[in-house]
């Protein structure tokens, strides 16, 4: 393999990191909070808001049920007021976000709805505020689930991003798509599968060892 | 300490409506152990999370140490709930932290800072004699230390009141008598108001002073324990005492058993006996001063805190006058007597 090639797949390789690294730091400081706010709004829940759990409700399956390839190109005028651009890893970071959001959202409330009802009753019965309840019993009990939600969506934004490698992001999946398919060259095809397994199963590793470290069940 | 009065609970509204608290008055003085027995639905749950407000009552009003809570929402009603410790069937501790952090839960609540942290959870711990598991995870204990954890973090907040929510309930037996023993031991040394709920008549006859009954939401019958068990007023009070004691006539016995009693019948009675009628010998005096039999079918004593309590059953045989006057002479001493029926008289 040439210098040259060697230095595409390095770029490419890190641009894939870059895409996810940010699309995924920033839907977890969106996501995990929409997560929390869909579950402690629920009837009978702490802050129990019908009509505001309904709404971000219906907001986040919206958001879930619009396949990716249309949400990237449908936002296109949002991202370049955004970012100044509609190409680029930082233009791609911009629809894998907002994608990513109503996904981690309810993989949250679903690990924050497997804690016992009983913890927050107890913690009520100390005189917990509802903030307590979050910081203090909430979220540290659903740790080792949202680290489960965190790698999840992790795994998904590596093959989002080859998607939107194809239509102008950059990375592993742009690689796959102008050197692999379009150029006939199924070693770089192969290379790219390789890394994006690899990248997957690091991933997954580490989400598994976080996990693992937060439980004391 | 404290007071409920005219307290109701509906749950639901309009057809679908659930009353699970009709109109339940119940005072516990300070330093009492107050225990709630009833069957499975009867309210006592609903009741007592009535007492620290995680369920709000429909009508009525919730007095703790002259405060009245009702009225209070938000920070008011969590500085009240700091001074009422609870404990629950299920443990409840949480699972990311150790025993010691999971004590320090309420004083990090209050704002305590960490120093006196330590310093408060530390003697909690020797309290309930879980010191050496001070960094354990509760899923490292069993069922009885999870609950000594569970006391430990109830009276970190050094409450007046302690609300125990069926706390025996999920252990076995020897665990819940050092359970039992840890919360008399907590009520002699602290002086801490307890009002506990449980089904288990052995929790109340092991450390409650007072007794409730509780059926259909209300509060049907209420006595001292030693008055409860020598002489429940309800049928659901001798319900549950019989089943306790286990002190049922035999099978055959009650198959021939007749509600009135005819020419050729002898009485079956039941009979309960406290405090000194106890140590005198009723019923060889009842032999020679009414001239009748004693058949005892059935005989235990039991201790009952401080006192002791003798429960018999026993066919009275004899003419028809001496009979009648053997359960005058019965009814006349300190004992109570309860005629089960009649039986045929062997011919």
């Amino acid at each position: 393999m040439s210098s040259a090639m060697f230095n595409l797949i390095l770029e490419a390789t890190l641009d894939t990191l870059y895409m996810v690294a940010v699309s995924g730091i920033l839907s977890a400081l969106v996501g995990i909070p929409l997560g929390v706010l869909l579950y402690v709004t629920r009837p009978g829940q702490i802050l129990a808001q019908p009509v505001l759990q309904s709404v971000l409700g219906i907001v986040t399956n919206i958001g879930r049920s619009i396949p990716f390839i249309i949400l990237m190109v449908a936002i296109i005028p949002f991202t370049r007021m955004l970012v100044g651009s509609s190409i680029g890893t930082n233009a791609a970071a911009v629809p894998l976000t907002i994608a990513a959001i109503p996904f981690i959202a309810r993989l949250v409330e679903g690990a924050l709805n497997e804690i016992s009802p009983g913890l927050v009753e107890a913690a009520q019965s100390m005189g917990a505020t509802p903030w307590q309840i979050i910081s203090k019993v909430l979220l540290p009990e659903a740790r080792g689930g949202i680290f489960t939600a965190l790698t999840v969506t992790a795994v998904t934004l590596v093959s989002y991003s080859a998607m939107a490698g194809a239509v102008g992001g950059g990375g592993l999946g742009d690689l796959g798509i102008r050197y692999g398919y379009n150029r006939f060259n199924p070693t770089i095809m192969l290379i790219t599968v390789a890394i994006l397994v690899v990248m997957v199963q690091v991933f997954q590793s580490l989400g598994d060892y976080l996990v693992r470290k937060s439980n004391h069940k | 300490m404290i007071r409920l009065t005219n307290l109701s609970k509906t749950f639901g509204t309009g057809p679908r409506a659930v009353q699970a608290l009709k109109n339940v008055n119940l005072h516990v003085p300070r330093g009492q152990i107050h225990g709630v027995i009833g069957l499975s639905g009867a309210g006592k749950s609903t009741l007592i999370r009535c007492v620290n407000l995680l369920e709000r009552p429909t009508t009525g009003t919730v007095e703790v140490d002259g405060q009245e809570l009702t009225g209070l929402a938000g920070p008011a009603l969590n500085q009240a709930r700091h001074r009422i410790g609870m404990i629950f069937q299920h443990f409840n501790l949480l699972t990311s932290r150790t025993v010691f952090d999971n004590v320090a839960l309420p004083l990090e609540l209050m704002g305590v800072k960490g120093t006196e942290i330590k310093e408060r959870v530390t003697p909690l711990l020797e309290l309930v004699g879980l010191a050496d598991k001070a960094k354990q995870y509760p899923a490292q204990l069993s069922g009885g230390q999870k609950q000594r954890v569970a006391i430990a973090r109830a009276l970190a907040s050094r409450p007046q009141v302690l609300l125990c929510d069926e706390a025996t309930s999920a252990l076995d037996p020897q665990t819940t008598t050092s359970i039992l023993e840890l919360l008399q031991d907590i009520n002699q040394k602290l002086g801490l108001t307890i009002l506990l709920i449980t089904h288990e008549m052995e929790v109340v006859k092991t450390i409650c002073h007072r007794v409730g009954l509780i059926s259909g939401g209300e509060l049907v019958e209420e006595a001292d324990v030693g008055d409860f068990f020598t002489s429940p007023r309800t049928a659901l009070g001798r319900h549950f005492l019989n089943d306790f004691l286990e002190l049922e006539p035999p099978r055959e016995l009650i198959d021939r058993l007749e509600p009135q009693a005819g020419e050729h019948t002898h009485p079956v009675v039941r009979l309960a006996f406290s405090g000194d009628a106890v140590s005198t010998p009723l019923i060889s005096r009842l032999a020679r001063e009414c001239g009748v039999d004693v058949s005892i079918l059935q005989a235990k004593v039991e201790s009952i805190q401080e006192r002791t309590l003798g429960l018999m059953i026993a066919e009275l045989m004899g003419g028809a006058d001496d009979t009648r006057r053997a359960l005058d002479y019965l009814q006349a001493h300190d004992l109570t007597v309860e005629v089960l029926g009649h039986v045929q008289r062997d011919v």
